[in-house]
């Protein structure tokens, strides 16, 4: 600003902009390449842990298909499906926290805002008590259930909050979910009371998030969603850069506002319910891998939307083999294992960080 | 009345006397009414009491007669509870929505629920048969403990905490210490107590207990009442608020305090039932508009009415049995809450 009376001090100051720019660039790609090798490195490790370990020559032999049938068993029919579960459901779960956030402009929007979580819940406890934890209709049946829970309370949701004219304004949209997620917590708080031990130890394990899918069956269900959804969302990205700007901006911008959000929170709906449905209520990991995010590269989605991507996958992985390892042979919640762990860091950078 | 007069002079209302004049109107029917609530209250229950042994028990108490003992022993001091822990709750939803600005901020938010459910989670895992004072005890300096933390982060940084940096801290430190409690409560498989305790609401609420609570809460009601000028205009934003010539940092120690008493005590007597301190500051808001010193009174007569309507619920809808008091404050607060959300136009 001060070298405009100077042009000599204007290009200086471009060029300073310039170079700024570029090594922001560098570093932003630098923090993405090193959460992809980051997560490769954690499917690696990973699938080395557990109750039976390898040595790490082991584990090059059984992934390059020189493995014996027992070395196979275990590492692709028990363990890889199961890392692959928690990538996905971690990928899913920080991209949806990412857009609800940019769309609603809170920062303490996460996919339990859309009634995802309240509703799966809902529907997984009336589950229980009518069916059982031991009489499983079939694999599917459960997480079917929950898909249906999220799908119906999102619904609601956006039904409640939408207005002719208007469309769903964020802050009515905040203030509805609020009260839907509320309203269904107050049935599930009646219901739980009325659950035996068994019953009741099903749900809290289920409502501290554990991924209880962990076959190659459960990829696949999942798999769709995101090869759907997330070239839909990356090809957003400008959308929601502008949508941040608050709703009269973005539409004096060009942006069909109320058409856009709606595709957007479909998506983000999508993916969290998805990802809920097959990995727990892993809430967390929406709330907090956009800030890390963004805390890392910035505010612009169209590194964020990946980096968001990538960290919910490192976290939600680490976090799922440290709960699978940590008290073997029983196991506590992966959404226990991921708030300790994500917390701190996410405090840490939350007290270095000045904006 | 002064409205009515200006009207009858023909003159424009002044917008800032229409607000005091309605404050007053909420304030005034707002207590007669909870009056005749926790009245009615009273002779509502398990066990129905008419009003005249009510009558009986407060001016001619008769230890022998078991209805007098519900009344003065049972019903009363609940009652009173649930009026004490209600304005509680929403006032300290108030202070937390206006200095934050952000409509999703309830007491909860300062890591009180959270710290209060660890704290309660530790009692029963490694000291069990803890008694129940001790266990509220426990349960308060639990969430002093999480308040600490939140502010403590929060505030790390030179310069001191910004709103932003308290609601993220606050979320922050909550999911983590939720985590622990669930963690602990699943590996130690008490769970379930755990659970019964945080539904059980003002049930078993004794004179031991109000005699503790009350006066602690009256005191920072007052205190609340008096720093809401400040409140209102940390809610201008801080740069506004600086700009006004506040000290902001100060105020927002003082109404972390503030908040930490109201909430942690509440927290530590009947669990987490932080959805008053959401749908009340908003109500009121909708009501008497942005001004805090009008806010703050009105969402602690308001806040009372509902815990006590929403305990009266709780005990009568499934009589002997109880409902949990924070899915009766749902029932109750929910559909206003939706009608706001529909209603509103400016949030915080």
């Amino acid at each position: 600003m001060t070298g405009s009376r100077h042009s000599g001090n204007l290009t200086e100051q471009q060029e300073k902009n310039e170079e700024y720019k570029r090594k922001r660039e560098l570093r932003n790609l630098t923090i993405i390449v090193i959460c992809a090798v980051v997560l490769a490195a954690v499917v690696f490790v990973c699938a080395n842990i557990g109750y039976i370990k390898f040595s790490i020559p082991d584990i090059f032999r059984i992934f390059t298909g020189g493995g014996t049938n027992r070395e196979n068993l275990v590492v692709f029919e028990f363990r890889m499906p199961r890392i692959i579960v928690s990538i996905l459901a971690g990928a899913a779960l920080a991209l949806s926290g990412c857009i609800l956030q940019g769309v609603v402009r809170n920062d303490l929007a996460d996919p339990g805002l859309l009634g995802i979580n309240a509703g799966a819940g809902l529907l997984v406890i009336l589950y229980v008590m009518f069916f059982g934890t031991q009489s499983f209709l079939s694999v599917f049946t459960l997480p079917f259930l929950a898909l249906i829970g999220a799908g119906v309370a999102t619904a609601a949701v956006y039904a409640l909050a939408f207005k002719r004219g208007e469309g769903v304004a964020p802050m009515r949209l905040i203030l509805t979910g609020v009260a839907i997620q509320a309203g269904i917590a107050a049935l599930t708080t009646v219901l739980v009371v009325k659950l035996d031990d068994d019953q009741f130890d099903f749900v809290a394990r289920w409502q501290a998030g554990s991924i209880w899918g962990s076959s190659w069956d459960y990829v696949i269900a999942l798999l769709p969603w995101l090869l759907i959804l997330v070239p839909y969302v990356m090809s957003k990205f400008r959308v929601l850069d502008v949508l941040n700007l608050g709703d009269s901006v973005a539409g004096s911008l060009g942006a069909s506002v109320e058409k856009e959000r709606r595709g957007l929170l479909a998506a983000a709906a999508g993916l969290a319910a998805s990802a809920v449905a097959i990995g727990g209520n892993i809430s967390f990991v929406g709330l907090i891998a956009p800030h890390l995010g963004r805390r890392l590269v910035g505010p612009r989605h169209l590194v964020l939307l990946p980096t968001c991507a990538l960290l919910g996958a490192v976290l939600v992985s680490v976090a799922d083999t440290i709960a699978r390892v940590i008290v073997e042979p029983s196991e506590i919640p992966t959404g226990i294992v991921v708030a300790i762990v994500g917390a701190p860091y996410f405090l840490y950078l939350l007290m270095r960080n000045k904006h | 009345m002064t409205d009515n007069e200006e009207f009858a002079n023909g003159q424009p209302p002044v917008r800032n006397k229409s607000r005091a004049g309605l404050t007053g109107m909420i304030l005034s029917v707002g207590l007669l009414s909870l009056f005749f609530l926790m009245a009615f209250s009273i002779t509502k229950g398990a066990v129905k009491i008419p009003l005249s042994a009510v009558w009986d028990a407060f001016f001619n108490f008769n230890g022998n007669d078991i209805q007098h003992l519900i009344v003065i022993d049972i019903r009363l001091p609940r009652a009173i509870a649930s009026a004490l822990v209600g304005a509680a709750f929403a006032v300290a939803g108030a202070i937390m929505q206006g200095t934050t600005r952000n409509p999703l901020a309830d007491s909860g938010l300062m890591g009180l629920n959270a710290g209060a459910g660890f704290a309660l989670a530790m009692c029963y895992a490694f000291l069990p048969g803890l008694s129940y004072m001790r266990i509220i005890i426990a349960s308060f300096l639990g969430a002093a403990l999480g308040a600490a933390l939140v502010n403590g982060i929060a505030s790390f940084r030179l310069g001191g905490s910004t709103p932003t940096r308290l609601v993220l801290a606050g979320a922050a430190v909550s999911m983590f210490l939720i985590a622990l409690s669930q963690g602990i409560a699943i590996y130690f498989e008490v769970a379930q107590d755990v659970m019964f305790w945080t539904v059980g609401g003002v049930s078993g609420s004794t004179w031991e207990q109000v005699g503790l609570i009350a006066p602690v809460i009256l005191i920072a009601l007052a205190l609340s009442v008096a720093l809401s000028r400040s409140v209102s205009v940390l809610s201008l934003g801080e740069d506004v608020a600086k700009g006004l010539g506040a000290n902001t940092a100060l105020i927002g120690v003082f109404c972390s305090v503030i908040v930490l008493i109201l909430a942690g005590t509440s927290v530590a007597v009947v669990g987490a039932v932080g959805f008053v301190g959401l749908v009340v500051p908003h109500f009121v808001r909708y009501l008497v508009g942005v001004d805090y010193r009008f806010i703050i009174p009105c969402s602690a007569v308001l806040g009372a009415l509902l815990v006590v309507a929403a305990d009266l619920f709780a005990r009568n809808l499934n009589p002997p049995f109880e409902t949990p008091l924070g899915a009766t404050i749902a029932l109750i607060g929910v559909p206003f809450f939706l009608h706001l959300a529909r209603r509103q136009k400016r949030a915080v």
